[in-house]
């Protein structure tokens, strides 16, 4: 399959990649391409420039500090999978990382690039809301109680590139998903992780957006076991439904998934 | 258009091209090395994986002038001297492969991984496999295959 015409530029800095970005009719920023090059060859999408951020070393780094893990936005899943720093900080973001797509994939695909696309069945959403994770820009700092807006939407602006992601350091954390085994996608993925100060659950591929789940917080911080979530069910009222499952289906693998991630955060 | 300079195989290559040229288009059509084949198109089969500087990736999914000035190494690549590379010796003596046409991309993406991980064991190789189909196989000799190439690679003695 061959893309619309574009024009190619490559960015070394992000103050380039935000001039090229404004300098162009209608053009989009290219990381690891994982999702945008196949938007493109099925002409879903038809950008005029395509500005490439993947090669601007500031963007890629991860960093250990007081109480937080901050990795830089074009840091590849694969650097994520196999970071000793992370493994040691927060396992189930190594962990996250681990089971996006497949190898050749995670080799290309990064962080920033997952998460300004939201897709609903994406993994990496799940880890930034579910450690309330702060999401830099060039412009700010957005927590990820405010980033996510809903199906592909973000509270990011015209001209706005995710620079880095600052992970909190939960005391105890795990996702669990349940794959589309075509796709790799989450039909349903469960983040949770436990805080001193409580408890957070998200939720990706369920809905049209990542989105937490307050009853299983709230159940949690009196009691971190999975049969604190067993008997909690979301609503499937607003739940994806389509030929690889039911709303109703995806709703049932949400408490299966959240008993399972509880139980091995646990 | 655009030129386009990268070595692939060891060789220095320049071509011009359009920007939204697929790598794997660039390789097969424009300096026609047709070992890397195009399954599926959507990043899913995995038949199009080639190296880009030392890392598996998917071909379809990379256009050619984001391979500037890289390394890059197709199957065409992998036999030195008229020798097979180890891989590829085990894939011949375990039958990993029926029609063949996966083939390429299965032997790329184990090459990849026995390099990441050296010897593994079953289910491992099953989980690094995630981004390869074969429709004829099963599976059961491509996984024999490659960890039979890994035990080769790291010094064990073959199966």
């Amino acid at each position: 399959m061959i893309t619309y015409p574009f024009t190619y530029k490559r960015a070394k800095s992000v103050d380039e990649a935000v001039a090229l970005l404004s300098a162009s009719p209608d053009g989009k920023l290219l990381a690891g391409g994982q999702t945008l090059i196949a938007a493109m060859k099925m002409r879903l999408a038809n950008p005029s420039d395509l500005i490439d951020i993947s090669g601007i070393k500031e963007l890629s780094y991860i960093r250990g500090g007081a109480g937080a893990v901050a990795i830089g936005a074009a840091t590849t899943h694969f650097e994520v999978s196999t970071s000793k720093e992370i493994a040691k900080a927060i396992p189930a973001l190594a962990h996250v990382a681990s089971v996006i797509g497949d190898p050749a994939v995670r080799h290309k695909g990064t962080l920033g690039g997952s998460v300004a696309n939201n897709d609903p069945a994406a993994d990496y959403p799940a880890a930034v809301l579910g450690l309330g994770a702060t999401v830099k820009t060039n412009r700010r700092s957005i927590a990820a109680d405010d980033f996510f807006q809903g199906m592909f939407a973000t509270a990011l602006e015209e001209g706005e590139i995710v620079t880095e992601i600052s992970f909190p350091v939960p005391q105890k954390a795990a996702y669990k998903k349940f794959a589309n085994p075509a796709s790799r996608y989450a039909m349903a993925g469960v983040f949770v992780a436990k805080f001193a100060d409580g408890i957070r659950v998200a939720v990706t591929g369920a809905g049209p957006c990542v989105f937490r789940v307050p009853e299983m917080e709230a159940a949690l911080a009196k009691s971190f076991t999975p049969d604190a979530v067993a008997k909690i069910a979301v609503s499937a009222d607003g739940l994806n439904s389509d030929i690889h499952g039911s709303a109703e289906y995806r709703a049932n693998l949400v408490t299966v998934m959240a008993k399972r991630a509880v139980a091995e955060a646990a | 258009m655009t030129v386009v300079s990268m070595t692939v195989n060891g060789k220095p290559v320049s071509a011009e091209t359009e920007d939204r040229t697929l790598l794997v288009y660039f390789l097969r059509e424009q300096l026609r090395l047709t070992g890397t084949h195009i399954g599926c198109d959507t990043s899913q089969c995995g038949a199009c994986v080639v190296h880009v500087d030392g890392k598996a990736v998917k071909s379809c999914s990379v256009f050619a002038v984001q391979a500037e000035g890289s390394q890059v190494t197709t199957i065409e690549g992998l036999a030195q001297d008229g020798k097979l590379h180890p891989v590829q010796e085990a894939f011949r003596d375990n039958h990993g492969l029926q029609c063949g046409f996966c083939t390429p991309g299965m032997i790329m993406t184990a090459v990849d991984m026995i390099r990441r991980k050296g010897v593994m064991d079953r289910e491992t190789i099953r989980h690094e496999l995630e981004g390869n189909i074969c429709r004829c196989t099963g599976y059961v000799n491509i996984v024999s295959a490659i960890e039979d190439a890994a035990k080769r690679m790291n010094g064990e003695k073959a199966a």
